[in-house]
Parts: C-alpha cells; structure tokens; sequence
C-alpha cells in the first residue's frame, strides 16, 4: 500500500521479541513497534520486571520514564503538583522555535480558565442538541458506502464522520473541511510519519491554518449575535478574547481542539471494526443484541486507547513504583499499557463487548486534563455502530490494516473493508 | 442504616439503604442506580460521580476539599451544590439524605 511502500526501513529496525534483549534496553517509543502492531510484548514485559522503567538514551525523544501499570498510571494522572504538563503532553519535546502553548499543556489556573471557555461545546447542553446532527452525518456517510467493492474505511468513514464533527463543532466552511484532517494530521506527524516532508513544512501548514482561523476570529468576533462554535465561544470569553493577539497560543488550542476531536474517535471508529472482525463471536453477540453498543463502545476505546501516552515532567524529587525520578525528567504514562493491565482487566488481551468493567479503562485520563470530549466522542461510535448494524450484515475486512507511524497516535491508515448487505 | 434518596434527570425517585463509612456513589452503584457513572471507582479523578445536593443538606454534606474542587471545576454544568458523590462519606447524619443526579455525566 502507498504509505507502506515509502517508509524508512530504519523504522524497523527493532526487536520484535523484547524478552531477547537486556531489561535496560526495553525501549517502547519506537514508531516502527506501533507501526507493525508489536508492542504488546515490549509492555507486558515492563509491567511485570520493571513498571516503572527509565530509558536513558531514546534516538529520538532521550531520557524518559515509562510508567505501565493501570494504578501507577492513575496516580501520576491525579497528582498534577508533582508531574506537570506544562510545555507539552506528548513524549516529543516541542520544537523549541515554534512553540505551541495549550491548555492540555499548561498547569492550573491557567489551564482550568481556558479549558471552562471551551467545555461546553461538549457539555450536556450541547449534546442533546448533537445527537440528531451526528445522526444524520452518520446515515448520509453510510448511505454513500459502494456494497460488495473493497474500500478504505479509514478514509471513507472514520475520517469522513470525525472531519464533519469538528467543522459542526467550529462552525467551519463546509467545503474545505478536510483541511482539518490534514491539520490534525501535520500537528502530530513525527519525522518518519511520511506526512510530512520536514519540521518547516509543518512549521508552513500549520501557520496557514492559524491564518485560515484568524479570518474566522474576526468574522465571529464582529458578529452582533454570539455562535455557539468553538471559535466564537473562545472570541467572546473574558479569559480568552484576547487569544488573538497572542498567535501561538490560539493556533495551540486550536491543534489541541482539532487533534483532540480528530485522531481519537477516528481511530476508535477503525478500531471497532478490526476488533469486531477479529472476534467473530463478539460480532454475533453484537448482532444478536444490539443494546450492548453503548458498553462495546467503552470497550473499544479500551481495547484501541487511541492516544498510546501522554507525558508529564516531575517538577521534583520523587518516588514511583520504588524508583527515583529527578526533578525535570519525563514521565510518560503509557495509556495503551495500563489498559491491557492484568490487575486491572480480567484477560485484558480479549476484545468483549459485555466486560463489566470497561468504562474502567483509562484512555481518557484521569484527574484535571480528563478528555473533555469523551461524550462527544462516545456519542459518534456508538450512532455510528446503530447505524451500520441497522445496514450492514457485516463490515468485513478483506485486508491487512496499516497503522500509524507513531507512539502516540495509535491508529490506522487504511483498513480495506468490503460490506455485505443485510 | 441511613437511607439516601437519589432523583434521577425525569423525576424517578430511588430511595436506598447506605452502609455507614461507605461513599453516597457506592450506595448508588450497589443499588442500581442510573446514572453514576463511576468510571474511577471513587478516587475524586474522573467527575462522572456527580450529583446536585439538595440545598437543605449542604451544611450536613459540608463543602468540596480542593482535589474535587479542581474536578468539579471542570465541568459546564457545575453549581453551588454540587458535589462528586465518591466524596462523600455515608454517616448516620444523612439518614434522609436527598441527591439529584445529572442528565449526563462528563
């Protein structure tokens, strides 16, 4: 497939079975062990000999933490005072001459007044009102999808229904929606992605979009009547009217906005299907009992953990799992690891819609930076999976899936599917 | 053993039996009730607990300490007697205790 025919063979280059090299030498951020869906091992290795387990050296990131077990996880989420998420949330440092300032990136007060602007828009208001919306993108989605020919489900209905979501979210020219897809894309692309060329085109893509959103600031801004999007809510508020005058700080929150509503949902929606596919049994289960949708769903995101980590720096001396951190290190909170977490999940490998405890799983965060969007995002799958078992025998996939080059994003490119009509 | 009564978004009224020293969200999940999420399994770090606490009962219920404060805070629809329901302890005090949970947790 296209994107797999170009990428750098050096990303492979890694050992796929971690119990062959010395325990110091598990390093888990490697883009290429995401890439070919290997990294199962490498954490169930670390959650049993070394939980909280520092890599000195990454090629690509250096020094980190790699924190793996679900309680350990949680704790390092809940005490923000100590592991801070100031300067950046993923294991990537920020590029030092363009830097992004957000709000998942920033440590209170400051976070907790810009993230109360924009949390209604995903709030209980403005769900109800969201319901039917979704609905109708989700029909007119399907309803469009060629039965009996193999397609990309990735593009044609993950990406399509997250891309719509957020230009209803932003109020944003219908047309030209996909250019938040590939925003969303260039802001999280690494080196070896194949999205991008170099840091300086990201670095050009991602002004054009500050551009393009500055135009839409001062259209909502001038306007008499205030719009429930997202952009006029963040041009009206008392902490954030004057965002635009500090550039930087409004193109982070909008690649915050976009990524956060972009990449997550879009890949829990692939995700769900590959899943389904791979547990036949689960996907009889489901047709035979269609009220399970809303717990699958939590499931899926736990089984998917569609964002791999998120990153904290210790702002002192402490003790985790028994290991010295120093104040300034990464810590990395391997998501993606706490939610296979043997004391945390009964057979955790095993994808099954009914497991009692699934809205336990931890792809959302826990503690003050929690997804602001979850409902938003649970309230896409679950349309979108009422909608297809009402369509579609079955959602078959007819080829292998090709994921994404990277430990944070944790998802796929393409996933070639045919349907079959009921 | 005291009893709490937890009226849903449409009015539905549960009134159930609370083990002393447990937390109010435990008496909810224990007995079935819609609407508590839970999803932290009580440790003040998700926000999917909340309830609006009848006003007669705040003094009783007291205040929000500042992690839950911090949570609380995140969410829209936040208000004065607001509190996450892991964060309350059952004590023979609230016998009679009314709560209103949410239309959605967030």
């Amino acid at each position: 497939m296209s994107e797999a025919a170009e990428i750098d063979p050096r990303i492979l280059d890694f050992e796929p079975d971690p119990y062959k090299l010395p325990l110091e030498k598990v390093d888990p951020a490697q883009p290429g062990l995401f890439f070919q869906g290997a990294e199962g091992p490498y954490f169930e290795r670390l959650r049993k000999e070394d939980p909280v387990h520092l890599t000195p050296d990454n090629e690509e990131f250096g020094r980190y933490w790699s924190v793996t077990r679900y309680e350990d996880i949680k704790y390092v989420d809940m005490h923000h005072e100590i592991f801070s998420s100031e300067g950046g949330i993923t294991i990537a440092d920020q590029d030092e001459d363009f830097t992004l300032p957000m709000f998942i990136a920033m440590d209170p007060p400051k976070h907790d007044e810009q993230r109360k602007v924009v949390a209604p828009v995903a709030g209980p208001r403005n769900l109800a009102a969201l319901e039917p919306t979704i609905r109708e993108s989700v029909i007119e989605i399907l309803d469009g999808l060629p039965i009996g020919e193999t397609f990309n489900w990735v593009d044609r209905v993950s990406i399509e229904l997250t891309t719509r979501m957020l230009a209803i979210l932003f109020d944003f020219p219908w047309e030209e929606r996909r250019k938040l897809t590939r925003w969303s894309d260039v802001a999280t692309a690494g080196p070896e992605s194949g999205i991008i060329e170099s840091e300086d085109q990201r670095r050009a893509e991602l002004l054009e979009c500050l551009e393009y959103f500055s135009e839409l600031w001062k259209e909502r801004a001038s306007r008499k009547e205030v719009g429930h999007d997202l952009v006029s809510m963040m041009a009206h508020s008392a902490s954030t009217k004057d965002m635009l005058s500090r550039p930087m700080e409004y193109l982070g929150n909008l690649v915050l906005l976009i990524v956060g509503g972009n990449d997550t949902t879009r890949n829990s929606l692939s995700a769900g299907v590959l899943a389904l596919n791979q547990n036949p049994d689960q996907y009889d289960k489901l047709r035979q009992n269609p009220d399970l949708i809303p717990n699958m769903v939590s499931e899926i995101i736990r089984w998917q953990t569609p964002l791999a980590h998120m990153r904290r720096v210790a702002l002192q001396d402490t003790v985790l799992g028994g290991k010295q951190i120093k104040k300034g290190e990464k810590v990395v909170m391997w998501y993606l690891s706490g939610n296979r977490d043997p004391d945390a999940f009964d057979d955790p490998d095993a994808f099954v819609i009914d497991r009692p405890n699934a809205r336990k799983h931890m792809s959302f965060g826990f503690g003050i930076h929690r997804c602001m969007g979850n409902r938003v995002g649970e309230m896409q799958l679950r349309i979108a999976w009422e909608e297809i078992l009402k369509r579609f025998e079955k959602v078959e996939v007819v080829g292998e899936p090709v994921r994404n080059i990277s430990a944070f994003v944790h998802g796929f490119t393409e996933l070639p599917v045919r349907l079959i009509a009921k | 053993m005291p009893k709490i009564t937890f009226i849903e978004h449409n009015g539905t009224e549960h009134q159930v039996d609370a083990d002393v020293g447990l937390s109010v969200m435990r008496a909810a999940i224990d007995n079935l009730v819609p609407g508590i999420d839970a999803d932290c399994g009580g440790e003040c770090s998700c926000a999917t607990c909340h309830v609006y606490v009848d006003p007669a009962w705040m003094d009783k219920v007291g205040k929000p300490e500042d992690r839950e404060e911090s949570m609380l805070d995140l969410n829209p629809e936040r208000e004065e007697n607001s509190r996450l329901s892991c964060q309350i302890p059952v004590t023979d005090e609230l016998d009679g205790l009314k709560v209103t949970v949410p239309e959605f947790q967030m």
